[in-house]
């Protein structure tokens, strides 16, 4: 076993009195006063979470445009410096390695950030594929802390508290700045269905972030437990729940950050057919009318009490107060408005499909 | 007079003659966090010690309810199906079964407030 990560927010998170559990390889906190709290003070306030888990690694040289868009299932062809794009790594079989943002600072230069679980095989993928691309991979998932800033206050927060200015910066954007004499990098992106902001910069500078946003009363520690309830009610996926190696974009309906027009990446020609005939199977949205809460794992059965599918995510709603899933299903059973059931244990329990969007986001656009 | 007993899962049982209240108690309530819904068996059915009956759902995750005794469901908390927060609230009075036990004698293996307090002190590390 392989010693158990921290960030360098951990000791911060302890002496708050966290409930701490591991995630990704990492210590982190999963909630301070509990989820319910910190989840309704992201949609209605601002919430502030310690994201340093996430692996960032930089790429540039001469082919480091041509290189990205090898791996990367969105198109940076040419794109101006400051924009990001989410998408995905995917394996020859379309299944997705990890899925990512790609933040371009400049002309062949690009800044990926991935998922703490993924770190080291995201690491093994990305220079497994440089062969032939004069390129230089630089590994700063160490060296790096995160924060996100959440919530419709965030813009405030961000200018008042930590004097950043950020007003100017639309929806996936981002800028590179000195604060107090340190490099910092901030982007309005995350992952919560709110307006917020990400920041990145070095450990140091990190914490100092954290304690003035602490010290202002103006915000909520957040954990990773409300990460994942804001995320799963606005339809935004986790790697390891809606997406996986052997899950492909278009059965997680992410095809829109795929781009076929591209000549070349690796997966594209499974997703190209899957694209033309349909995939196998389909993620959906299911309403429970009961109580119950349909977790991952958990089967979905059809009329006849056949399994077609198993649930990816599932809660009771914070923001929409009902028993909710995501689940991968069998495409026959994909059909909007259709009832499908689902086993909790020893019961199996009538569920609606409905779109898996429960809960409207509220970018700045 | 009732007596309490607890188990090492952190459900209790309230004795009262032949008559057993199960619940969970206050510190697993805490570990747990806000509870959203308690899945419960029916009226009839027969529990036994050390098997799982149901379970306590917080948002976070499932916990399964291991049965501290045997015996057959004679009530259940209804007033757990809408309002499951009752646990947090106060968990060691708002039972979620009462139970007819069918052997009294199981109650030996379980342990009383003091050695409980110790088991939950060697938990948290």
């Amino acid at each position: 076993m392989e010693e158990i990560k921290k960030t360098c927010l951990h000791d911060k998170h302890v002496a708050m009195g966290a409930q701490m559990s591991p995630f990704g390889g990492f210590d982190m906190p999963i909630q301070y006063k509990g989820i319910v709290e910190e989840h309704n003070a992201v949609r209605n306030a601002c919430g502030v979470f310690d994201v340093s888990h996430m692996g960032e690694v930089n790429i540039s040289g001469p082919d480091a445009e041509r290189y990205v868009n090898h791996i990367f299932t969105n198109d940076v062809t040419g794109a101006p410096a400051g924009k990001i794009f989410y998408g995905m790594m995917l394996n020859p079989e379309g299944g997705v390695v990890d899925d990512l943002l790609v933040y371009k600072r400049g002309d062949n230069n690009f800044f990926l950030v991935i998922n703490a679980s993924n770190i080291d095989k995201d690491m093994a993928w990305i220079n497994g594929h440089a062969d032939g691309y004069d390129i230089e991979i630089d590994p700063l998932s160490d060296d790096l802390g995160e924060l996100a800033v959440q919530g419709p206050d965030s813009e405030k927060i961000m200018e008042e508290v930590l004097g950043i200015a950020c007003k100017e910066l639309e929806f996936y954007t981002f800028k590179e700045s000195e604060l107090d004499g340190k490099h910092i990098l901030v982007s309005r992106t995350g992952y919560t269905g709110e307006d917020g902001f990400e920041i990145y910069s070095d450990h140091d500078t990190i914490r100092s972030l954290w304690d003035q946003l602490m010290d202002s009363g103006r915000v909520e520690p957040c954990g990773l437990g409300c990460r994942d309830t804001l995320r799963f009610e606005v339809g935004l996926p986790l790697y390891g729940d809606e997406l996986a190696d052997d899950i492909s974009p278009v059965e997680a309906c992410l095809s829109m950050f795929v781009k076929l027009d591209k000549p070349e990446f690796i997966g594209r020609e499974v997703i190209a057919r899957q694209k033309a005939e349909g995939a196998p199977r389909k993620l959906i949205g299911l309403e429970l009318a009961d109580r119950a809460i349909a977790r991952h794992g958990y089967e979905v059965l059809n009329d006849a009490d056949e399994v077609v599918g198993y649930v990816t995510t599932g809660y009771r709603g914070i923001s929409v107060d009902k028993s909710i899933a995501a689940a991968l299903v069998d495409t026959r059973y994909a059909v909007k408005d259709s009832e499908l059931k689902v086993r909790i244990r020893r019961k199996v329990f009538p569920a609606r499909v409905v779109a898996k969007k429960f809960y409207k986001k509220s970018y700045k656009k | 007079m009732s007596k309490i007993y607890y188990s090492p899962s952190h459900e209790y049982v309230k004795v009262d003659g032949n008559i057993g209240y199960v619940g969970i108690t206050d510190y697993a309530q805490n570990a747990l966090g806000n509870v959203v819904y308690v899945d419960m068996p029916e009226v009839g059915d027969d529990v036994e010690a050390g098997e799982d009956f149901g379970a306590v759902e917080s948002v976070k995750a499932a916990s399964d309810l291991i049965a501290p005794v045997s015996g057959a469901v004679v009530e259940i908390n209804e007033h757990l199906i809408d309002n499951p927060r009752l646990i947090n609230e106060d968990a060691m009075n708002n039972w979620i079964i009462k139970v007819e036990l069918t052997d009294p004698a199981e109650l030996e293996n379980l342990m009383d407030e003091e050695a409980y307090k110790a088991h939950c002190a060697t938990e948290q590390h």
